[in-house]
């Protein structure tokens, strides 16, 4: 007899659960190296809490429970680990380090082959600012990648921060900088250039808004003339002097970078490789998502896909 | 594979010559495209032909790192999670609103007696977004084949079809009610050839951007 599980949810069996473990395994062993503590969080959890995380991924699975009050899953690590801070760790001194791999949930288009439920192994670095923060979540990145076993993979880094900062720097009002960023957010470049062709803008200035963000490449992309480009760029050159060598040769510099998620505040990256057409991780600074929480303080983290992981090494294999 | 060592997932039918002509003009041979109409992949030219609609689904899993592929079908499949890179200027087409002609409209009688009125399209998200941006209600009927037959047989009252020079709707007794929204062909990169593979896609975006194809426009 066939007894149906929901589409997007999958039964894990013992030949690929002994890879999946493998895989864990190192990525934890990394954590665990530079300090990252393991902590679990309640799959359910008020949806309130959940919601707290303004302009995240929302919760997609909801349900009232007896008393009446709606619990959802989480959708990502991110938001829980935010309220386990505020509220267990009030008075900890910062910075603060955890690690997780744990199941999160979202909301599926039928018949595209996505996942309700997947596994996540991440990091969250609590109170640890700027370039110096984002240098360390990156060198950990690396490092369980690499102890992975992945080996054709880079990580596109770019600035949340950047591209707004550029519109605002040339006066784009409000209801066109949203336009622009949703252009940037659907990956659309043609609906772009329409968009800032509309602006009215310097001919220079138009083209700025254009080309900016399909810059991608070597640290020769950091080397912008002076002006609002430039500085906008000074955080990620900051984080790249950080670098040790072998995590610098992974970076790649993306100018137009956009990560879906709306806590994002500066630097955000995208884990690629070439065995697998789409991102296999990816992570950024969310400076203003703990003080949503009550306990104000930077943060920067990363989640791995733990299964896109291991497509990825399969398809490495071949 | 080619000058670029990128594959490039390539739209059979009505776009196909153009894009033919267009990678020949940035250095892909095509030579072999042209003259074998049964073959499907051409692996040592860089070049998949496929079903136009098949086209972002390719391109989207990474089976090809570059696509050419009309505005209509990325419209139609918006989730696909693709870089649209450059409008290429050919393949002009508009998505319209047709009816059988004369007076009155019969897709609007329906929707003013009825309520509702019944459109056969073969894109039925890409109609569906359009009436509830215009806040009307539409039955959607998905036909596969000849939409024109649909509302001359009385399945439908109206249509939603791409067109170019509306011969065929002419041809029909269909006439045009209202212009959705135009169609031309865009270049598109998966997400992650898109970074990186970026100094071998920039090179095709700029050579296509500079050739005829970028001016011609629709």
């Amino acid at each position: 007899v066939i007894h149906r599980i929901p589409s997007g949810t999958r039964d894990v069996l013992p030949d690929e659960m002994r890879e999946l473990r493998t895989i864990t395994d190192a990525l934890r062993g990394v954590f665990e190296r530079h300090g990252y503590g393991e902590v679990y969080t309640p799959t359910i959890e008020y949806e309130s809490t959940l919601r707290r995380g303004d302009g995240g991924v929302q919760p997609a699975y909801r349900v009232v429970d007896d008393h009446g009050d709606v619990l959802a899953l989480r959708a990502d690590m991110t938001v829980p680990i935010a309220r386990v801070v505020a509220t267990r760790y009030q008075t900890a001194e910062p910075p603060l380090r955890f690690c997780y791999i744990a199941h999160a949930y979202r909301q599926v288009t039928p018949h595209r082959g996505q996942m309700r439920e997947f596994l996540q192994a991440g990091i969250e670095l609590v109170g640890s600012p700027g370039a110096a923060g984002t240098a360390e979540a990156l060198t950990v990145l690396c490092h369980a990648l690499d102890a992975a076993g992945l080996e054709g993979y880079r990580v596109g880094l770019g600035d949340a921060s950047l591209y707004p900062a550029l519109l605002a720097g040339l006066g784009v009002d409000e209801e066109h900088r949203e336009r622009l960023l949703n252009e940037l957010a659907t990956k659309d470049f043609v609906g772009l250039e329409r968009e800032v062709r509309d602006l009215g803008l310097a001919a220079d200035d138009a083209d700025l808004l254009v080309r900016v963000p399909q810059l991608r490449g070597g640290p020769d992309v950091l080397d912008a003339p002076p002006g609002p480009v430039a500085d906008a760029l000074r955080g990620l050159r900051d984080v790249l002097d950080l670098l040790e060598e072998s995590v610098a040769g992974r970076c790649i510099f993306d100018l137009g970078l956009a990560r879906g998620l709306g806590y994002y505040t500066g630097a955000v990256f995208d884990v690629y490789d070439p065995a697998l057409g789409e991102p296999l991780g990816g992570g950024g600074r969310y400076d203003e998502l703990l003080g949503r929480f009550g306990r104000a303080l930077p943060a920067v983290g990363f989640a791995i896909g733990v299964d896109r992981l291991h497509a990825a090494l399969a398809g490495e294999e071949r | 594979v080619n000058r670029f060592g990128l594959t490039f997932a390539v739209p059979r039918g009505a776009l196909l010559d153009d894009t033919l002509d267009a990678l020949e003009r940035i250095g892909v041979d095509t030579g072999e495209v042209r003259t074998n109409d049964r073959r499907l992949l051409f692996g040592d030219l860089g070049i998949v032909t496929m079903r136009p609609s098949d086209v972002p689904t390719y391109v989207e899993a990474g089976a090809a790192d570059l696509g050419i592929v009309g505005k209509d079908v990325l419209m139609e499949q918006r989730e696909r999670q693709v870089f649209e890179l450059l409008d290429l200027g050919y393949g002009g087409c508009t998505m319209v609103l047709a009816t059988v002609a004369g007076d009155p409209d019969p897709a609007a009688e329906a929707l003013r007696r009825l309520g509702v009125m019944r459109v056969a399209t073969k894109y039925p998200r890409l109609t569906a977004r359009w009436f509830e941006d215009t806040g009307r209600q539409a039955e959607i009927v998905e036909v596969k084949g000849s939409v024109e037959l649909a509302p001359l047989t009385g399945l439908v009252e109206a249509i939603v079809d791409l067109t170019a020079t509306g011969t065929t709707l002419r041809e029909n007794g269909l006439v045009v009610r209202e212009e959705i929204v135009a169609s031309t062909a865009r270049l598109i990169a998966n997400p992650v050839a898109h970074k990186l593979r970026a100094e071998a896609i920039d090179a095709v975006v700029e050579g296509l951007r500079g050739g005829a194809g970028g001016r011609r426009g629709d």
